[in-house]
């Protein structure tokens, strides 16, 4: 399949199907067997941590390995804390005091912080409130479209895949497309 | 000053006193008592056998005979420290980085006292050599298998937030930095702790073994000094050794946390 520069693709499918397994190999956690170009640029011929700063993956319960929110929030991410509903404050929190979509929220800051090519969103809005679900949605199409960034939402809501998709896969169906424009071309 | 033989009947004495504890264990249910028989026994076969190889071991001093007892000493440790993971490196990696620590911990280490420190001539004389062996092995055992076993179930346990930071760009080196350290630490902590403790909350069994055996307690201070040098030595070198080689194992060239190395034991 291909991603093309701002494109929004949501992916569907029962579970099971193997959605989560395909963005975990895109982002290359998992081994597999397939390979991945970006802008033209094989993942294999790129060094591991620079591929998973260009290619970042949000999964639907993200983890914190410090003990405060802050020592996962650089200066960039502080200052785009209103766009997802939270004051300065959460900066002292303790992460495990946080309910989980407080924390992808938290997680979708931390990810645009590095500024990714690819956002990966694994059902990484499913347990946020209505009305944060609307303001995530939002922050992502806004960095979307003001860097070109490509997303895969991967979700069972045909809500939600209907307000931010520009195209969308089944995934009982792979596609397997040439188009050399792809800011993403993947085939795992 | 003399030994006092003990006698069958003197060890049976002893043996009286365990099995009122295995009795006791019934009315309170702790199930034990049929594992503390069992080690008991245990006990008695493998030290008596172990009793008769050292016997044929120091009437022919023979360098290859003492060479193939350490080796089998190394093993059947390495053997040990793997057994005692919950959570084991697959394809014999467990088996293989326990038995690599123990002879690090424990083989270099007396062969260096044998050669360097104490300076025997021969340096293999079975008196000096089994002994130094046994107790490096016996004690370097439980700080590796203690950091191992921290080192995997951490891993296995905090796997979302390892995974967080490879996601974040992290090399696997920074992703598992902390859980490393922590099980050095862990693997470290018992034999300071005792090298803390030695001599004024415990007296140390070899040094009160060669007091009984009727060594004059200075000289006898001063190679159970040796000794715990040996062992923190051994064992830091060993723990350092087994949990960097582990936890590199538990990564492959692509950075990726591969648990599927991992497999619990039940």
């Amino acid at each position: 399949m291909t991603l093309a520069a701002a494109e929004s693709i949501a992916i569907s499918g029962a579970s099971g199907a193997g959605k989560s397994q395909f963005l975990r190999a895109l982002v290359d956690l998992d081994p597999h067997d397939g390979e991945m170009w970006l802008n033209g640029i094989a993942a294999s011929s790129m060094d591991a941590m620079h591929w998973r700063r260009l290619v970042h993956y949000i999964p639907a319960e993200s983890g914190w390995w410090a003990e405060r929110v802050s020592d996962h929030l650089g200066s960039q991410a502080r200052q785009a804390l209103p766009e997802v509903g939270f004051s300065e404050t959460i900066l002292s929190r303790e992460v495990r005091s946080l309910s989980s979509g407080e924390r992808q929220r938290l997680a979708l800051l931390r990810a645009l912080e590095g500024a990714p090519q690819v956002l990966l969103l694994d059902e990484a809005s499913a347990n946020i409130d209505p009305e944060n679900q609307l303001q995530f949605e939002l922050l992502v199409k806004k960095e979307q479209q003001q860097r070109q960034m490509g997303v895969i939402w991967v979700t069972h809501d045909v809500r939600l895949a209907a307000r931010v998709a520009t195209r969308r896969l089944s995934f009982s169906r792979g596609t397997v497309d040439d188009d050399p424009a792809a800011l993403l071309k993947a085939n795992v | 000053m003399t030994l006092i033989p003990l006698t069958p009947w003197q060890l049976a004495l002893a043996a009286v006193l365990l099995l009122i504890l295995v009795m006791l264990s019934i009315p309170l249910r702790l199930q034990l008592g049929q594992q503390m028989v069992v080690a008991a026994v245990r006990t008695t076969v493998q030290l008596l056998l172990v009793g008769l190889v050292l016997e044929i071991i120091f009437g022919d001093i023979s360098p290859l005979w003492i060479l193939f007892m350490a080796l089998f000493m190394v093993l059947a440790a390495g053997y040990e420290v793997h057994q005692r993971q919950h959570y084991r490196l697959t394809h014999g990696w467990g088996l293989g980085i326990g038995t690599g620590a123990m002879f690090i911990s424990s083989f270099s280490i007396t062969l260096i006292a044998l050669t360097a420190i104490l300076n025997h001539d021969p340096w293999y004389e079975p008196q000096y050599a089994i002994p130094l062996l046994g107790m490096l092995l016996g004690n370097t055992m439980n700080g590796i298998s203690l950091g191992l076993d921290r080192l995997n179930s951490t891993v296995w346990q905090q796997r979302y937030q390892i995974e967080a930071r490879l996601l974040m760009g992290h090399s696997a080196n920074d992703a598992i930095g902390d859980i490393r350290r922590d099980s050095i630490r862990t693997g470290l902590i018992p034999i300071i702790n005792s090298m803390a403790a030695a001599g004024i909350i415990s007296l140390p069994g070899m040094m009160t073994g060669q007091i009984l055996s009727g060594t004059s307690p200075m000289e006898a201070v001063k190679y159970q000094i040796l000794i715990m040098f040996l062992i923190a030595a051994g064992t830091g070198y060993g723990t350092i050794a087994a949990v960097t080689l582990g936890s590199r194992r538990l990564f492959d060239d692509r950075q990726r946390l591969r648990l599927d190395r991992l497999r619990p034991t039940t």
